[in-house]
C-alpha cells in the first residue's frame, strides 16, 4: 500500500500550474456573472465549479491515482448532489 | 500505552487504568461511549426539565408560570438540546461506539483517536449551547429551525447557538466517516457484508448520511453568522436574497437528519427482537436494502416541510410522491418485525418491551406522517400541534423508546451487573403510559386548530392541554423510576456474560464487561448473524465462563 502511495507523487511545476487554471476559472465565474443568462446563469456558474471540482479532486486530492471503489463513491456523491439540484430547481424553475 | 491483557486473565476495561485522566485521554471505543452517555444524558434531563416547563405553562389558558419570550427561548432551547445533542447523537454515539466493533468481530473503530476528539466536539457544543443561557439577550427564540429572516433579526444570542450546531455536526461527521472506514476495513474474517448484523447495517446508512448531509446544515449555519454580521441579504429579498431558500437548505440537511435519528433506532430493534424471540429475523437482506433506501430516498423528501412556504405547484407535488415512496421501506421494516415476532418464542423482558413500544409509537408516528405528507391534508394541519403530536411519536415514542430500550439490553454487556427486572418492567409501563397521555391529546389539539409555538390558548382547548400536562408528569415519575433503578443495578447481581442468550459475537465471544481489545482472539464467523438454530449447543461451545 505504501509503495503505490510513493509512486505518483506530481511535482511543484505541474501543481502551480492546476492552480493557475483555478485560478483563470475564479476570475471566469466573476466574469460571466455580470451578463445575464436568464434561466442558464446557474448552469453555466455550475459548469465552471464542475470543471474546478475535477481539477481539484483528480490532481490534488489525487483521485486520478485511486482505486476504483473510491472514484465510484466520488462520482456516487456528484449525482446525489445533481439530484438534489434538480429537485431544488423543481421549486424555482416553476414559480 | 495500556498493557494488553496477557491471555488467560481477564481485566476488563473498566480495570485496565484507573483514575480521571485514564478517562479523558482514552482511546477506547466502550470508555468513550461511556463518556457519550453521561454527557448525553445530562442534555437530556436539561432538556427533559425544559420540556416539563413548557407543560406547566400550557396547563391552563394565561400566563402561568413563564411570560412569552422565555417561552420562545424554553421551547428553541429544549428542541436544540433534544435534536442536535441527545437524538442525533444518543443511539450511534453510545451503543454505535460500544457495540459496533463487538458486533462486528473488532478490537476498536478504525480511528480511535478521531473518535475521542468527536466527543471534546460534541461537549464543545454542547457547553456553547448552554453557554447562551448566561450572556447577552439569552438564549436564541427562534425554534431549533433557525428561520430567516427572524434569525437574521432577533437580538437574542442566535449566532454562539448556530456555531455551537455547526461544532456540534462536526462531530458528527467524524463519528459517520469512523463507523464507514470500521465496517469497510474491520469485519472480523468470514463475516461478509451480508452475515453483518442489522444494526451495524443501520449505522453504516446512517453514518453516510452524516457525512453527506451533515456539511449542508454546517454551511447554512454559517450563512445565518455571515447574515447577522456582515449583512450579505442571501435570505432578504430587498438585496436579492430569498427566505425560502434557507428553508430549502435547512431542511436538505434536517430531514435526512431524521433518518440519522431514526435507522439507529430501528437497527436495536432489528438487534432486539431476534433474541427475545429466539429465532431468525424474517427478510434479513430486506431489512438491510430498506435501511439503504430509507438512507437514500430521504435525502429528496425535504420539500414537504414547506408545503406551505410557497413553493411552486409541481415541486409540492414531487415531494409529496417522494413522502410517500419513503414510507415504504420503513413500513416493510415494521412488518418484518412483526412477521419475526410470529411464531417466536417470545420472552417478554424489558428490552423487548421497549422495541414493542417502538413499533407501536413509531407507527402512530409514521402514519400521521402521511397526513402531514399529503398535500390538502398538510395545509390544515401545518404548524399546528398535530405536527409536534406526530413528531414526538416519531422521535421520543420511536428514538427515544429505542434509545432506553437498548440501554436496558447493553446494560449487563456494559457494566456486568443485572437491574431489577420487575422495577424496570414498572417503570417500562408507567413510562409507556405517561409518554402517550402527553403526545396523544397533542394530535387531537392539531386537529382541532390549535397552532405550535404560542405560550397561550383559546379555551375550547384546555382539556386536551390538561391531560397532556398530567401526563408529562406520569412520565417523569417513569424516567425517574427507570433511572434509580438503573443506577442501583450497578449494585446488583453479577450477570452472566450472555443473559440474553443472543447468538451475536457481541454476547458470545466477549466478557462482561469486556476486556479492553474486547476479543481474546479474532473470531472467526460462520453463521449468519441471527441463526438461532442449535443455538443452545452454539452457545455452550462458545460462550464465555
Amino acid at each position: 500500500m505504501s509503495d503505490t502511495q510513493n509512486t505518483h507523487v506530481t511535482g511543484y511545476r505541474f501543481s502551480i500550474l492546476i492552480w493557475v487554471d483555478l485560478l483563470i476559472l475564479t476570475l471566469l465565474t466573476i466574469e460571466v456573472a455580470q451578463f445575464d443568462f436568464q434561466s442558464l446563469t446557474v448552469i453555466v456558474a455550475l459548469v465552471i465549479a464542475t470543471i474546478k471540482s475535477y481539477l481539484v479532486g483528480t490532481h490534488f486530492m489525487h483521485l486520478k491515482f485511486e482505486n476504483k471503489f473510491l472514484k465510484a463513491v466520488v462520482i456516487g456523491v456528484g449525482v446525489l448532489f445533481l439530484a438534489v439540484l434538480i429537485v431544488l430547481f423543481s421549486d424555482y424553475l416553476f414559480y | 500505552m495500556t498493557a494488553i491483557p496477557q491471555s488467560g486473565t481477564y481485566i476488563n476495561f473498566f480495570e485496565v487504568k484507573r483514575g480521571f485522566m485514564s478517562w479523558l485521554v482514552t482511546a477506547d471505543h466502550k470508555r468513550i461511549a461511556l463518556l457519550y452517555f453521561y454527557a448525553i444524558m445530562g442534555f437530556f434531563i436539561v432538556a427533559f426539565g425544559l420540556g416539563l416547563v413548557m407543560r406547566l405553562e400550557l396547563i391552563a389558558p394565561g400566563a402561568t408560570i413563564l411570560d412569552p419570550q422565555t417561552y420562545n427561548e424554553v421551547f428553541t432551547l429544549h428542541g436544540v438540546i433534544m435534536i442536535f445533542l441527545f437524538i442525533i447523537p444518543g443511539i450511534p454515539a453510545i451503543f454505535g461506539n460500544f457495540a459496533l466493533p463487538m458486533l462486528i468481530g473488532a478490537p476498536d473503530v478504525a480511528f480511535p483517536k478521531l473518535n475521542l476528539i468527536s466527543w471534546y466536539l460534541y461537549v464543545l457544543g454542547g457547553l456553547l449551547a448552554l453557554s447562551t443561557l448566561l450572556f447577552g439577550d439569552g438564549p436564541a427564540d427562534t425554534g431549533w429551525t433557525f428561520y430567516a429572516p427572524y434569525s437574521v433579526k432577533t437580538g437574542t444570542n442566535v449566532t454562539v447557538a448556530v456555531l455551537a450546531a455547526f461544532v456540534l455536526g462536526f462531530s458528527s461527521i467524524l463519528t459517520g466517516l469512523n463507523f464507514i472506514v470500521t465496517m469497510h476495513q474491520m469485519r472480523a474474517p468470514g463475516m461478509t457484508w451480508f452475515k453483518m448484523p442489522l444494526f451495524p447495517w443501520a449505522l453504516y446508512a446512517t453514518a453516510w448520511i452524516q457525512v453527506l448531509a451533515t456539511p449542508i446544515i454546517g454551511i447554512t449555519l454559517l450563512m445565518i453568522v455571515a447574515e447577522r454580521t456582515l449583512g450579505l441579504g442571501l435570505f432578504d429579498p430587498a438585496l436579492g436574497g430569498d427566505p425560502v431558500l434557507y428553508q430549502h437548505l435547512f431542511w436538505i440537511y434536517s430531514h435526512p437528519a431524521v433518518y440519522i435519528m431514526a435507522l439507529p433506532a430501528m437497527g436495536i430493534v432489528s438487534e432486539t427482537i431476534p433474541v427475545f424471540v429466539k429465532k431468525s429475523i424474517f427478510g434479513y437482506k430486506v431489512i438491510v436494502y430498506s435501511s439503504l433506501a430509507i438512507a437514500f430516498i430521504g435525502y429528496f423528501v425535504w420539500g414537504h416541510h414547506m408545503f406551505t412556504s410557497g413553493m411552486s405547484g409541481p415541486a409540492r407535488v414531487i415531494f409529496s410522491v417522494l413522502t410517500f415512496l419513503v414510507a415504504i421501506p420503513s413500513a416493510i421494516k415494521v412488518f418484518n418485525w412483526v412477521a419475526t415476532l410470529y411464531k417466536g418464542a417470545i420472552d417478554i423482558k424489558v428490552p423487548l418491551l421497549y422495541a414493542l413500544a417502538f413499533i407501536f409509537q413509531f407507527a402512530i408516528g409514521g402514519l400521521t406522517g402521511l397526513v402531514v405528507g399529503a398535500l390538502a391534508t398538510d395545509i390544515h394541519v401545518h404548524d399546528t400541534y398535530f405536527v409536534v403530536g406526530h413528531f414526538h411519536y416519531v422521535m421520543f415514542g420511536g428514538t427515544g423508546f429505542a434509545f432506553f430500550g437498548a440501554l436496558h439490553f447493553y446494560y449487563p454487556k456494559i457494566w456486568g451487573r443485572m437491574y431489577n427486572l420487575k422495577w424496570a418492567n414498572i417503570a417500562f409501563v408507567i413510562f409507556f403510559i405517561g409518554f402517550n397521555l402527553v403526545y396523544f391529546p397533542m394530535l387531537v389539539l392539531g386537529m382541532m386548530g390549535m397552532p405550535r409555538r404560542y405560550y397561550d390558548y383559546l379555551p375550547e382547548f384546555t382539556l386536551p392541554n390538561l391531560i397532556s400536562t398530567i401526563g408529562s408528569w406520569v412520565l417523569a415519575i417513569g424516567l425517574v423510576i427507570m433511572l434509580v433503578n438503573l443506577i442501583n443495578g450497578r449494585k446488583g447481581p453479577k450477570a452472566s456474560t450472555n443473559p440474553w442468550q443472543s447468538v451475536t459475537l457481541d454476547w458470545t465471544h466477549t466478557q462482561s464487561p469486556p476486556t479492553l481489545y474486547n476479543f481474546d482472539e479474532t473470531p472467526q464467523v460462520e453463521r449468519g448473524p441471527y441463526d438461532y438454530r442449535n443455538y443452545e449447543q452454539y452457545l455452550k461451545e462458545h460462550n464465555k465462563n
